[in-house]
Parts: C-alpha cells; structure tokens; sequence
C-alpha cells in the first residue's frame, strides 16, 4: 500500500478563510464575472449594479482606456479605436480575420495573430481583451475585498489551441491567476448541476447577441466530453432586432435612416424584444434626430412572424451536430439554454418542439456560464464544502499504458478518462524462473512502443523464481487531481513491490498533444499491422522455447522420426521468426503446435503416472 | 485501545518534528475520500481538540479524534523505504480491503 507522509495541518481547528476564486464569462458581446459566496453562485454587479459588462474596449489619445458601457457609447463615432467583438480575432491570423468579413478596425498582419492599430499604437487582441478582464478583475476584488486566488475563464468548446492559449494569456495579463479554461457548455451545464445528474447525453443550446453555438456534450462518471458542436458565427439576438428595426421603418414610411437614427432605433427594437419576453404586445418609440417620432406598436405575434426564419435558422446546426454525434433528438436528456436572446418565446417553443422536451431555462441565461465557471473555481481553489465529491472535469489528453512483449502497448488508462483515476491489470513473467520485471511506462495512442513517448522505466525485482506465466505482478496506475502519475507494481505471492511518480504532461504541449493523437489516427492501419507481427513473434517465441524445453525434460518420450520432426519444425519456425511476414510466422508455429500436440499429451499421461506412483487410491484425495 | 509506533516510525517522528521547530506530536484519523471509501490522515498536531485522545508510543505523542478511532484502534504505523519512495505504512487490522493504490481502504 501507498506511504503516507506527514502533511501540515489543514486547519483542522476553526474553518479556513474561504480563497477567493471567480468565473469569468469572456463573451463576444457581453462579459461577466461570478463567485460562490455561502455556497451560492453569484454574478458581481459593477458600482451601478450592471451584472453585464459589453465586451467593447476603446482606446483615447494619450493612453487612457474606455471599457464596457463607455466604450459602446463612442461604437459610432470613434469605430477604428472602439474595438468589439475582440474574441472572435482571438488566436487567429490576419487570413482568418479577412475572410470574416469588414470590421472597421486598421488591421495589421503579424506573425501568429492580427493586430490592431489604434490611436494609442498597435494593439493584439489578447491584449484588448486583457482589458475586459482587468475591468471584471477589479470589480471582483471590490466585490470581495482582497485579491483573488484565482479565475476559471470559459471558452467555446470549438476554441483551438491557438485560440485557448489566447484567452489564458490575455487573462495572465490582466492579472489573473486562471486555474482552468473551461468549456462555455460545460460551465452551463455545471451551473444546472448536471454534474450530478443521471449519465447521458445533453445538449447546450446558446445563443448570444451575435453568436449561436450549439453543444451535444455526453455526461459520463461525473466528466463531460464534448460530443460535436455546431453554429452560426453570424446570428443573434441583433438579427432579431434589425428586424424589428426594419419593420417599423417600413410601417412608417421611412427610407435608410442616418447612422445614428439606425443606433437608436436599434436600441429602441431591442427594449420592445425584451418586453415581449413577458407581453402579448408592446409599444415601439423613438425619436428621430430630425425630431419626428416614430410610434408603433409591436405584437408578440407580429414579432415571431418577422423573425420566424431567423430562428429556424438555429435548427440547422442544431441538426448537424445531433448528426455528427450519432444521436437522434429524443436521446437527449436535457436542453440547457444559455444567451439572453433564449429568452425569447418562439425560440423555447422551437427548441421545445425540435426535442420533445422543454428546455432547461430557470436559471439567467445570460449569467448560466459565469455561475458554472464561478462554481468549478470554487472547487479548484479547494472551497469544497465538506462531503461534497470533488468535481471531476479534466481528463487525460493520451492514453497511459506500459511495454509488453514485442514493444507493444498495453494501455492501461484510455485517454479521455477522468482524473482523479486509478486503474489496475495484471501482468506474468516470460519466462521461466524470470526473477525481475522491468516496467516501462508510455503515453500516446499508437501500438508500438517506439512511436509513443517514454515517461519512465523502474524495475521489479525479487519476485520468486516460477514457472512462465505463474507470477501474478499487479500494475497500479494512478492519476492524482494535478494529472500526477504514480505507477506501482506488485508480485502478489512474495508482496515485492516498486513504485514510481511521474508527470505525464510535463514538457508535453497542447501541440505535441494534437500531433501524437493525428499520428494514431493516420497510423492506426499500419500499427495494427506492426501489432499483428509482434503479437506472433512473441507466440512464435514462446512456442519454441516451450517445445524445446519439453524435448529436454521428456526427450526419451520421442521416437526418433518424431523428435526430427519437431525439430525440423522448430527450425523452419526460427527461420520465420526474424520476418516480417505475419502469417508466415503463424503458419510455422501452427505446425509446430500440431506436430507437438501428441507430444504433450504423452508427456501429461507421463506426468501423472509418476504422480500417481507408489500410492494407493485411498492416498488420493478424490 | 491505542494507535501505536514502531520504534523506527517514532524516530522519524521526532525528527520530522525537530525540523518543524514545533508541534505538540502526530496526528493520524482518517477522512472519506478515494476509490475504497476511507483515507488515513497524517499530520502535525499542533494542538489538542477536547473530543482527541492522546497516546504515547516511544516518547512520541499520538493524537487522534474520537471519531476515527474505530477505523483506527489497534493500528501500528511503520516507517517503510520502497525503492524511491520511503514513508509512513499503516498497519490497520480493521481494514477489509484496500482499493489498488492503496490510499483508500474499507473496514
């Protein structure tokens, strides 16, 4: 069993003053930041009692920074040095950005991400949206009242490498400790406690002001594994405005406003969407910069007949990913809906009908994502209120497993399992009398040892000397909450045991990570191959040493055509072995294994003879 | 009832707690947690709790709370070296049966 050492005392006396961690929701349209007090899931609202904070940062002459509410008031007159909608150039190259389409924004190429030029000099996206965080870093210390131990940030499940590394940099450089990116339909789900729901299938249906991401995530032992996601990286609740916009330019007569007139009748659209959230009709006013007044009234009815398309639109995604995950929507066990523009009837009505099922919606769907991050940071800050299981989140990138015979893998823990884990198999000697075992431990998803990545050998020794196959030696796995590896081994007759610690993703990056599981994907045709042949070496071996060792033992039981036979057969076996001809070598140790068959019997029958030797039936304990 | 020391544990003890610089003697309960369902606790004591009791094994201070003296009563705790790895094995005869890496136990 495991040694223990003797650690500090937790505290035990009186309870810990809790470590002050936040979720952050880092939204293309709107940013929020939650934490857990007294064990409930907050959103932190800014001095005003603003739980939103618009993901918009605008840069002045002379350095001065506008972030939020500020910035979005200047959207219209200053556009080159008002940036919104920062995360969709997260981690992406000018090539990206261009084919996204005409922001108004001085793009300027470098080397792995666009950069921006404002009046106050070039600026990366990551650092634009380090603002963001800095404004929700403050308000949270504010909040709070000292600083924070740490932020779990969310991202979209479809975020790249290039594009998480972003996001934890930008959250480094606003002074935040990120104790873990987590994906946007894993913090919602979390925030409904699906964690400890039943295992199934779930889906996250999110739609933004201009983003819709749609999630089918699988709940398994606690972890959630995202199934497909699918989107539209150009609809939203502003769609739904536009139109209403529009609309009531028509109803009155009106042609292409002047910009500023558009903003406010936008503005004025998007009040009346949120009243119709909970009216059967509403009032639609605005007043024109020429001093007309516009005034309409808008019904519920009128508004779902103009944005019917736009919300069959959601549908179409929705659809793909129930595809690309191999599910129907009745497999479904539950919606959670997340962005505020599901606050709409006519899209829970959708949603509703597309699964047979009402949706998940009691919680804000605008704050869904921060109260899911705000409670995973509670748990990884180590606020877990006592008895309560640990959250189990993170899994591991690449299987785990060691060496056998003929430098194949055998895995132990498959990738993608949840850690905390400990998993355990058995392993026998080779050969006969074999004291010692080395134990070679790997990480990577090919068959072959070679093309996977060495973690760390240690030895077994002092196993008593057996027959092949008789040692039973217990390899324990074990993967702590860090991702830490301790790997044990154990001869289960004698108790000799010998362990080792390692940390399977040091040095590892996320692009090492990517490249080794391309390689299994790519190579999985040919290392079935390489393991078909290494596989029938190690039989092939095996065989001969066994038929050979049996000629030595009970070679008088053999007539002398036999005996040639089998070694006839024994040579042309050791002639395949060295090949690389699979069925070669199966086709040589069938033949010896027929040709010895007899053989092996009469050695049995002469086995028990001598067994049976000098004693009596009544010796026998039959 | 007692939770005791081997001597060799016990002068492992006293020299972890020199190091230290304080700490009235040795802690030992046990928590939920694991794979089996229990996990031992080792710590400094720096203090003891009213419900604790106190043993004395080889002039080093053992203290446990009342409530994992049952999972504990009768246990031996030796100093053990294992290849790389040396540290402290419990030696519980309540236990039933061990989960594999053998940080968490049943009784």
């Amino acid at each position: 069993m495991a040694l223990l050492q003797i650690a500090e005392p937790e505290a035990a006396s009186g309870p810990r003053e809790p470590r002050r961690a936040v979720g952050i929701d880092l939204g293309t349209t709107n940013s929020l930041v939650a934490t857990v007090c007294d064990g409930v899931p907050r959103a932190l609202p800014d001095e005003e009692g603003r739980v939103l904070l618009p993901s918009i940062v605008r840069y002045l002459p002379g350095g001065g920074v506008q972030v939020g509410y500020e910035a979005q008031a200047h959207q219209g007159d200053d556009p080159k040095n008002t940036i919104a909608s920062v995360k969709r150039l997260m981690g992406r190259g000018l090539k990206d950005v261009a084919r996204s389409g005409n922001a108004p924004y001085d793009f300027v190429d470098a080397p792995g991400m666009v950069q921006l030029r404002t009046v106050a000099g070039v600026k990366s996206p990551v650092e634009v949206s380090a603002e963001i965080l800095r404004v929700l870093r403050l308000r949270a210390e504010r909040a709070l009242g000292g600083p924070l131990a740490g932020a779990v940030v969310t991202v979209p499940a479809y975020f790249d490498d290039a594009q998480r590394q972003a996001t934890r940099d930008a959250a480094r450089l606003a002074g935040l400790e990120v104790l873990r990116l987590l994906n946007e339909p894993t913090a919602a789900a979390v925030a409904y406690g699906l964690e400890n729901a039943a295992e199934g299938v779930y889906a996250v249906f999110d739609l933004g002001g201009g983003t819709f991401d749609f999630s089918v995530l699988r709940l398994a032992r606690g972890v959630f594994e995202v199934l497909a996601t699918a989107g539209d990286a150009a609809l939203g609740g502003d769609d739904f405005d536009l139109r209403i916009a529009r609309w009531a330019l028509a109803q009155a007569g009106l042609g292409e406003p002047a910009a500023k007139d558009a903003r406010r009748l936008v503005l004025a659209a998007r009040a009346a969407k949120e009243r119709l959230a909970q009216q059967d009709e509403t009032p639609l006013v605005c007043e024109l910069a020429d001093g007309r007044r516009l005034e309409r009234v808008l019904s519920r009815a009128t508004f779902e007949r103009l944005t019917a398309d736009l919300v069959d639109r959601t549908l179409a995604p929705v659809a793909r990913a129930l595809r690309d995950a191999g599910l129907s929507p009745a497999d479904v066990k539950g919606v959670v809906m997340v962005g505020g523009a599901t606050r709409m009837r006519h899209v829970q009505r959708a949603v509703a009908e597309f699964f047979g099922r009402a949706p998940l919606n009691d919680l804000d769907p605008d704050q869904v994502v921060a109260l899911g991050a705000a409670m995973q940071a509670n748990v990884l800050a180590g606020n877990r209120p006592a008895g309560e299981d640990w959250l189990l989140l993170d899994v591991i990138p690449l299987s785990l497993g060691i060496e056998t015979m003929g430098g194949l893998v055998e895995r132990i823990i498959p990738r993608n399992s949840a850690i905390p884990t400990a998993r355990a198999q058995e392993f026998t000697t080779f050969k006969d009398g074999q004291t010692a075992m080395s134990i070679h431990v790997v990480q990577g998803e090919r068959e072959l040892v070679a093309d996977c990545r060495s973690l760390a050998r240690f030895e077994l020794r002092g196993i008593p000397p057996m027959p092949a196959g008789a040692a039973r030696v217990r390899v324990t796995f074990q993967v702590d909450a860090d991702g830490l590896l301790s790997v044990s081994a154990r001869e289960k007759s004698s108790g000799v045991e010998a362990s080792v610690a390692v940390k399977p993703s040091y040095g590892l990056t996320e692009s090492d990570i990517e490249r080794m599981l391309r390689d299994s994907v790519e190579h999985a045709r040919e290392d079935a191959q390489a393991r078909a042949l290494a596989e029938a070496r190690v039989e092939g071996e095996r065989l001969a040493a066994a038929v050979r060792a049996a000629i030595a033992a009970d070679g008088a039981l053999l007539a002398a055509d036999e005996r040639a036979e089998l070694e006839r057969l024994l040579a042309h076996l050791d002639a395949a072995l060295p090949g690389a001809d699979t069925a070669a070598i199966r086709r040589a140790a069938d033949a010896l294994n027929r040709a010895s068959e007899p053989f092996a019997a009469r050695r049995m029958d002469a086995a028990v003879r001598r067994a049976l030797a000098g004693r009596s039936l009544a010796d026998l304990d039959v | 009832m007692a939770v005791t020391l081997t001597e060799n544990a016990a002068a492992h003890v006293k020299r972890h707690l020199a190091r230290r610089g304080k700490g009235v003697g040795l802690r030992v309960g046990v928590r939920t947690s694991g794979c089996s369902g229990l996990a031992y606790r080792l710590e400094y004591a720096d203090a003891v709790n009213p419900d604790d009791l106190e043993f004395e094994s080889h002039g080093v201070k053992v203290v446990v709370d009342a409530k994992s003296l049952p999972y504990l009563d009768g246990t031996e705790l030796d100093y053990a070296r294992e290849g790389l790895n040396e540290g402290f094995r419990f030696r519980n005869p309540n236990v039933k049966d061990q989960c594999g890496c053998g940080e968490s136990f049943n009784v």
